[in-house]
């Protein structure tokens, strides 16, 4: 089956106020199947947020692209005027979910009219039937078992957060996007919520009003469940490629080990097992960095004799790694 | 009866009046010793921000009495002296037209004893560390400029420099990362060692709560529905919340949801 989405050797910087390149995004590589979940995990500030701007071609100031190619269905994203990329890109071929959704509606208008303005905002045609719109909005609301009438005419303050949300991730999909991208969509839920969001978007995927999604979050044990296959990143680099139960069993790259071991567990005995810390910070991205990026912090790096040379991805048993020490 | 830090009988806090009443927290009683670490966990609206209010002395119960070392908060900014807390939105928190570093010096205003700006200057860079930043990454940023998770570690950072007495964290790692987040729980497990802090975790997390509490409260519907030891509540509850509330945990060696 043709790739849906190709990502090749994307970098992204940011320019600061003095004239200094930040480079958020390094040489991000991979390709997307139909029907493939992908999820991305890293700790914060390692460029998921940046990714998933370059992914939607929507590159504002400080933002800019470095190098390589965004291809959606073999439509390339890159050097477009954000005027096309908000009528032609958002929402029908890629989509995404915020991270926050209290910020994301407008707190002074209803839900059905925030959803009646990204209609309006990301199609071609000036004229816009708002009875059509308001009735696919319900049709696709009343799918998800929500109370349709009451959540489309209150302000976002009147719902729970998990409406919220809900209401979000409904009218981000209404265009039917060919990708979605889920950025941290249940970070800020409790538990009991997080299930009732992810039990819409998997309702959403078996509908098939979707089916291919990229996930970011930095949960790995929620990333077990629902993506196919899982990238963690480090310091705006791809280190560890590979279906979700190789790397959330058997993880090979020290930092996907040492996230690994941080999970903290409600389980029988977990009380006097002390999580893996790595000491420091991960590398300023401001400088050119050469050498292993994970090196400062890295258990093996007094014995590792790679640590000099810069990584790139290698296949170790069956996934990709971006370290030269490992097995 | 003076060793207990919080203690509070039947204390009720109601929003609204008449028809539209919105009960945060019914008639809930304990007592929090020093030097405890107690959790209070439970799911989004269950009043467990409006308690931390309350012990914050932002807002003043309804009903019943509630003490801060036997006695009821009248002078905030005395209170706070003592008490500090994470805040859950670190969006809201900073003021977005000044520096990151200035604001944090800045905390240091609060404190009775301000130290000297050497020394300001020095406890800074050192919180800066405990939360995994480099100083000079921060060096001249404004709010607006780091992620979510930098912004959460950038309050963490304010409180591993003014080293309060009370800690109360309303949701103080849901932004970062594991491996951050076994980091600043190290610290903070360190500096209450160091400093005999009492520390309230407000979290949903219940691995969080498990691992580093020495009680746990659950709380549902502006109740306290069980408290005790975390291994006890967590291997062996009583409440059906705490039941739901654990099941519905991503576990990675258990089947969660049905694709």
């Amino acid at each position: 089956m043709a790739d849906i989405l190709e990502v090749k050797d994307l970098s992204l910087h940011y320019l600061t106020r003095f004239g200094q390149k930040v480079h958020a995004v390094t040489n991000v590589s991979f390709t997307m199947k139909q029907g493939e979940i992908l999820g991305i995990a890293g700790e914060s500030g390692c460029g998921k947020s940046t990714l998933v701007n370059g992914l939607m071609g929507l590159f504002i100031p400080p933002l800019y692209p470095t190098g390589g190619d965004v291809l959606v269905s073999g439509e390339s994203l890159m050097n477009r005027t954000p005027e096309d990329v908000r009528l032609n890109v958002l929402s029908q071929k890629v989509s995404m979910i915020p991270q926050g959704a209290f910020n994301a509606l407008n707190p002074t208008r209803k839900i059905k009219d925030i959803a009646l303005d990204v209609i309006a905002a990301h199609s071609a045609s000036k004229k816009l039937n708002e009875k059509e719109v308001y009735a696919r909005l319900r049709e696709r609301f009343d799918l998800f078992g929500m109370e349709t009438e009451r959540i489309l005419n209150s302000y976002p303050i009147q719902l729970t957060a998990g409406e919220r949300q809900r209401s979000v991730i409904g009218i981000s999909t209404l265009l039917n996007p060919k990708v979605v991208i889920a950025d941290e969509p249940t970070s800020a839920l409790d538990v009991t919520t997080q299930k009732v969001v992810i039990k819409m978007i998997f309702d959403l995927l078996e509908r098939n009003i979707f089916s291919t999604m990229i996930f970011i979050t930095h949960e790995l044990p929620l990333l077990r469940h629902v993506a196919h296959n899982i990238a963690i990143m480090y310091a705006g680099e791809f280190v560890e490629c590979g279906t979700s139960t190789q790397v959330v069993h058997d993880p090979r790259h020290p930092y996907t080990k040492a996230l690994m071991g941080a999970m903290l567990s409600a389980d029988a005995g977990q009380k006097d097992r002390k999580p893996t810390t790595i000491e420091g910070a991960p590398p300023s991205l401001a400088k050119t960095i050469t050498g292993c990026r994970f090196a400062e912090r890295c258990p093996n790096a007094r014995v590792c004799e790679f640590k000099h040379k810069n990584q790139s991805m290698r296949m170790v048993g069956e996934r990709l790694v971006r370290c030269d020490y490992v097995e | 009866m003076s060793s207990n830090i919080f203690s509070a009988k039947k204390i009720s806090k109601f929003f609204g009046h008449g028809k539209k009443t919105v009960c945060a927290v019914n008639e809930v009683s304990f007592d929090i010793a020093d030097g405890e670490i107690v959790s209070i966990v439970g799911g989004s609206g269950c009043g467990k921000s409006v308690l931390a209010k309350i012990m914050l002395g932002l807002y003043k119960p309804n009903g019943g009495e509630f003490l801060y070392k036997g006695k009821p908060i009248t002078n905030t900014r005395d209170h706070w002296n003592e008490v500090q807390s994470v805040f859950q939105d670190p969006f809201g928190c900073f003021n977005q037209f000044f520096s990151i570093r200035a604001q944090l010096k800045d905390a240091f205003g609060i404190l009775k004893n301000k130290p000297s700006k050497q020394e300001i200057e020095q406890r800074v860079d050192e919180a800066l560390l405990a939360v995994n930043v480099k100083p000079a990454d921060i060096e001249g940023k404004y709010p607006f400029e780091l992620s979510g998770g930098q912004m959460q570690r950038m309050l963490l950072a304010r409180i591993f420099a003014l080293k309060p007495k009370v800690l109360i964290a309303d949701e103080p790692t849901s932004m970062v990362d594991a491996c951050v987040r076994a980091n600043i729980l190290d610290y903070l497990m360190k500096l209450k060692v160091e400093l005999g802090m009492t520390i309230i975790f407000i979290t949903h997390d219940i691995g969080l709560a498990y691992y580093v509490s020495d009680r746990i409260f659950i709380m549902h519907d502006a109740k306290i529905v069980e408290a005790g030891d975390p291994a006890e509540v967590t291997q062996n509850p009583q409440s059906p919340h705490t039941i739901k509330l654990l099941e519905d945990i991503p576990d990675i060696n258990r089947e969660w949801i049905k694709k």
